[in-house]
């Protein structure tokens, strides 16, 4: 199974980076957008018997690991 | 002092804390890999700046998960005194023996120069030979030094004196909450900050405004 996981900042967070991001956009001359938020995407194939097994394995790998929970939410998608 | 230095792929300061743990404070060192999975005999034990694992992921976060920060973890527990500076302070919040994250610079850019700390509190190992409200000259060199933590937490570390440093007189050079540069654990055992003392501590270094830090260690 593959694991599909998003890891995005809270809200309230500051993103300098999402800020900085969002300003190029405009210096190219796009326009009509805000809240520009940069995250992380993570995917990896997971050994379970069911979606369930593999959900809760790579939650614990989220807390343990690929999201600091102080700052990050994460999203895991199972397929 | 006994003291274990503590070494990971990717620090590069190591030596730097070494002489002035060794020459200002007196400190007999030991130098620990990251696979150890115990500590030898020591009093304290210093994480040194660097970029541990290239600053994958995030910065501190593979570093975090060694095998030796069980064994550092446990001491600190035991009551042992632990220090972290720059990624050392970076590794020490991921790992959560301290509170709170730290981010990319406000300004995204790497800051590499001086600022003025503020001490907060006088009473921990590494301050104790100065008093609160002095200032010192000290250089910080990071892309991720941008304190964050949620409110209800920044009230209590505040209400419980557990801000150690402070950027002064508007030196704050990368968007830290409350211009935090450096807090300790509820216990005041555990110790980090993102300046880099042991540069401030010879002639050599321009000004020799640090050594009082390393002095109390020796206390």
């Amino acid at each position: 199974m593959k694991a599909m996981i998003k890891v995005t900042l809270k809200n309230g967070v500051l993103d300098p980076q999402g800020k900085a991001i969002m300003g190029s956009l405009g210096s190219l001359g796009f326009d009509g957008y805000d809240n520009v938020r940069q995250g992380k995407y993570f995917e990896l194939d997971i050994e379970a018997f069911s979606k369930d097994e593999a959900k809760a394995r790579a939650t614990d790998m989220c807390e343990q690991l690929l999201a600091n929970t102080v700052i990050e939410n994460y999203e895991i998608e199972i397929v | 002092m006994k003291t274990a230095i503590i070494q990971f792929p990717g620090l590069n300061r190591e030596s730097d804390m070494i002489m002035a743990l060794e020459n200002v404070s007196g400190a007999k060192t030991q130098t620990v890999w990251h696979t150890q999975t115990s500590l030898p005999d020591t009093d304290l034990v210093v994480i040194p700046g660097g970029f541990s694992y290239g600053d994958y992921l995030r910065c501190g976060a593979i570093a975090a998960r060694s095998p030796i920060m069980k064994a550092i973890v446990e001491h600190a527990n035991k009551g042992g005194k632990v220090l972290g500076v720059c990624n050392g302070f970076q590794i020490l919040v991921e790992t959560g023996m301290l509170r709170g994250a730290l981010m990319r610079n406000a300004n995204l850019k790497f800051v590499c120069k001086q600022v003025t700390l503020s001490v907060e509190n006088d009473s921990t190992f590494f301050t104790s030979k100065m008093n609160t409200g002095d200032q010192v000259t000290c250089p910080v060199a990071h892309h991720d030094g941008n304190y964050y933590v949620d409110d209800e937490t920044l009230k209590r570390l505040e209400g419980d004196g557990q801000i150690v440093f402070r950027y002064a007189n508007g030196t704050n050079p990368n968007g830290s909450m409350n211009d935090i540069a450096g807090i300790c654990n509820a216990k005041g055992n555990v110790i980090g900050m993102m300046p880099h003392p042991e540069n401030m501590i010879e002639a050599l270094h321009g000004k020799t405004d640090c050594r009082p830090l390393f002095e109390s260690i020796a206390a």
